[in-house]
């Protein structure tokens, strides 16, 4: 596969060699002349210096032909929006893959459907998030184009679902429970299972539905009629 | 009528006292502080300190609102993600854009904005005047 990376900063540069060592074609292009040095003195001519938002430099790197992914893994997200709608619009590039610096201008990357994207200092709040006991909904993993996301979300002792069945449970049409990790191992099958305080339990939804699985979960069935 | 001018260098500050004087609602943005000065002591518009990219910023300058913006920072990606973010974003029905690159100038001009490019129109006048010299000749 040939694969196209612009910028050879740390991303950059340890995705070259990894893509390099798996046997891939790679070209890594990168601006500053210091970076430049380094990197080829590593990859020799897989190394370009240029501009890789100037369309003479992307095809010294042979975007004609097109590559199957171009990355964009610059330090600056505005570079990296317009290498992927360049890739893409003037050159037929299949995949795109960019990098988000600021986490504030995913939302810029999603108006101008460029994905999917990766967000470093999103996915450290994440695993943080993981660490913190709340009835946080915490996304492990987004797919946007494909409308799915996985998320957990732990079970302490207040939540309603606590001695429940998990098939009894009543989740939005929109989410599906998919596994229950208890005591740091995961539970594939939920049946005949009981959650427990402590449990994280996994599923899958669509964007924007979280708020009701956190309520199905922790607050349980809202009850129309409380009895007297 | 308002206009946002996002990016209040040589560009962007003549044009907003242009538009001003021309009876506009202006504001202008830009990251420098000291842009202001830029706009003279008597400057009557309004002014936002911040990177054109901040949605907090550009809804401080009023693009909702807007009828017009003007991207005319130093930054030629810059200008090109903001004009996107303006027209597809906020729905601001004008939106005009410096690009200076005349490859990606061209290449962004049927993307629903209307893009000027200082050095392609450099090249053609030149180009022009050139030509005219060696007609006279």
């Amino acid at each position: 596969m040939f694969v196209l990376i612009v910028g050879g900063g740390k991303v950059g540069a340890n995705l070259t060699r990894a893509l390099d060592e798996m046997g891939h074609e790679v070209v890594v292009i990168e601006q500053s002349r210091r970076r430049f040095d380094r990197l080829e003195r590593e990859f020799a001519h897989r190394a370009l210096l240029g501009d890789g938002t100037e369309l003479f430099v992307l095809e010294q790197a042979g975007i004609k032909r097109p590559p199957e992914i171009v990355v964009a893994a610059t330090g600056d997200d505005e570079d990296n929006i317009v290498i992927c709608q360049m890739a893409r619009e003037r050159y037929g590039v299949p995949k795109v893959v960019a990098r988000v610096n600021d986490p504030r201008n995913q939302r810029h990357f999603d108006l101008l459907g460029i994905a999917p994207t990766l967000c470093a200092t999103r996915m450290m709040l994440a695993l943080i998030e993981h660490e913190v006991p709340e009835h946080r909904v915490v996304p492990l993993l987004e797919l946007r184009n494909e409308n799915l996301e996985i998320v957990e979300i732990e079970i302490d002792g207040g939540a309603a679902a606590v001695g429940r069945l998990v098939e009894e449970i009543q989740v939005p049409e929109s989410a599906r429970l998919i596994s229950v990790v208890r005591d740091g191992r995961a539970c594939i099958s939920l049946r005949e299972l009981r959650l427990r305080a402590g449990d994280q339990v996994i599923a899958m939804l669509e964007p924007g539905g979280e708020d009701v699985l956190r309520r199905a979960l922790v607050e349980g069935p809202r009850q129309l009629f409380p009895p007297v | 009528m308002h206009a946002l001018v996002i990016g209040c260098g040589r560009v962007g500050s003549a044009l907003a006292r242009t538009l001003r004087d021309d009876g506009w609602e202006v504001t202008a943005i830009d990251e420098d502080e000291d842009a202001l000065s830029r706009l003279g002591e008597d400057w009557r518009g309004g002014f936002v300190v911040g990177h054109g990219l901040d949605a907090g910023v550009l809804e401080a300058g009023g693009i909702a609102e807007a009828d017009a913006v003007v991207v005319a920072t130093d930054g030629d990606n810059t200008n090109i993600v903001i004009a996107q973010v303006a027209k597809t974003g906020y729905q601001v029905p004008n939106v005009a854009c410096r690009i200076l690159d005349p490859a990606r100038a061209e290449l962004y001009s049927d993307h629903g904005f209307t893009v000027v490019s200082p050095i392609k129109t450099a090249i053609e006048a030149l180009t022009g005047w050139a030509r005219s010299v060696s007609q006279e000749r």
